[in-house]
């Protein structure tokens, strides 16, 4: 276990970002996806816990944009923005989008994982936000943790153990 | 339309109900499996953030074994069996005669047979659920997954996400004497389920 210096935590559809000294971390991702952004430059890192592809589906009526892939990377940038990152030196990793059962049949929901994946990196592409590195897809849960003096992202799971990205 | 709102007291009792028929029927499954008296606690019916569902089974990142059932019918959900990977070898052992191999993981030959158990303890619950509401409710295939309790449970609150941050979620212990033993249940009905049951056990709806 990494000491429990100065951790941020992400809940699910919950998005933060830690700045100089620190380590922000979301537990638990399966379908959902985390996405991180990073600046090394003024030692920046923002982590959105990503659950859904679009907010169109979105029946609430507050809608949670950290919720979403095509609202939480707006928001996450903004933050980075406004606390001092320059969008151009942005880089971004992300990991989780596991399909956690597999089944032969089964509706679009089935298969969340995979298309969470899918948009956050359309949006990434959108956003012309380089995406340095994933740890993604598969069958099982990760906890993710990103070192926002280092910009390592690392990665724990059950069957694979750990590993940095 | 907020959902939760509209689940006064009365309306949660009802569901708690649902619960306790489900889960009674399934304790009496597993008892007859396992030939020796499963009790269950009373059930709880919760609304909770997605954040504390996990907590239910130990935190987010306890181990789990879980077996997954998508409920199809007329009242869709998500119907999960979790247990401890201790709990599904001591199954394993008295239901099957098989003496888990020491390996921190079950073979295949393993899971199927968790996933059979599974799935008669399934069926018993949502056939009695289905007798009960006069509503059509059938598991499919199990799916079964051993890993992050968070990333299995948030895997059943898709649905929740469309419309909130917090899911209803009926939680069944097991309990051999006053232990808790063999696992819990967790029936998290769609949010589009509610009336449907409701109404079928002929609880009035508000008009708003």
């Amino acid at each position: 276990m990494i000491e429990e210096q100065n951790v941020v935590k992400v809940g699910m559809a919950d998005l933060n970002v830690v700045k100089t000294s620190g380590i922000i971390r979301t537990t638990g991702l399966g379908s959902c996806v985390g996405l991180t952004l990073y600046d090394k430059n003024v030692q920046l890192a923002g982590m959105a816990h990503v659950m859904l592809p679009s907010s169109e589906i979105a029946r609430e009526g507050q809608l949670n944009i950290a919720k979403y892939a095509d609202t939480a990377l707006p928001e996450l940038l903004k933050r980075m923005t406004d606390m001092g990152a320059i969008r151009s030196r942005l880089v971004a990793k992300m990991a989780g989008g596991a399909q956690m059962f597999t089944f032969s049949s089964g509706g679009d929901h089935m298969r969340i994982g995979p298309r969470n994946v899918e948009a956050c990196k359309l949006f990434l592409k959108e956003y012309n936000i380089p995406l340095l590195a994933e740890d993604t897809g598969a069958n099982y849960g990760r906890t993710i943790e990103m070192n926002c003096i280092t910009g390592m992202l690392s990665i724990r799971s059950v069957q694979m153990g750990k590993k940095e990205i | 339309m907020d959902l939760f709102k509209r689940l006064e007291g009365f309306k949660m009792d009802v569901l708690k109900e649902v619960g306790n028929i489900g889960a009674g029927n399934a304790a009496t499954a597993l008892s007859q499996l396992l030939d020796k008296p499963i009790d269950m606690a009373v059930p709880k019916v919760q609304i909770l953030p997605f954040e504390q569902i996990a907590d239910k089974v130990g935190g987010p990142e306890q181990i789990v074994l879980a077996i997954f059932f998508r409920v199809e019918g007329e009242a869709p959900g998500n119907l999960f069996f979790v247990l401890t990977p201790e709990a599904g070898k001591g199954l394993l052992h008295r239901m099957a005669g098989i003496e888990a191999s020491d390996e921190e993981f079950f073979t295949e030959m393993e899971q199927s047979a968790l996933a059979e158990i599974g799935n008669i303890l399934a069926g018993s619950y949502l056939s009695s659920l289905a007798d009960f509401t006069g509503l059509s409710m059938s598991p499919t295939v199990p799916g079964l997954s051993m890993d992050m309790a968070g990333a299995i449970l948030n895997y059943g609150l898709l649905q929740f996400g469309q419309m909130g941050d917090d899911a209803l979620l009926i939680d069944t212990t097991f309990l051999e004497g006053n232990e808790e033993v063999e696992g819990q249940f967790f029936l998290i009905p769609d949010p589009e389920s509610f009336d449907k049951i409701f109404k079928s056990l002929g609880v009035p709806l508000q008009d708003d």
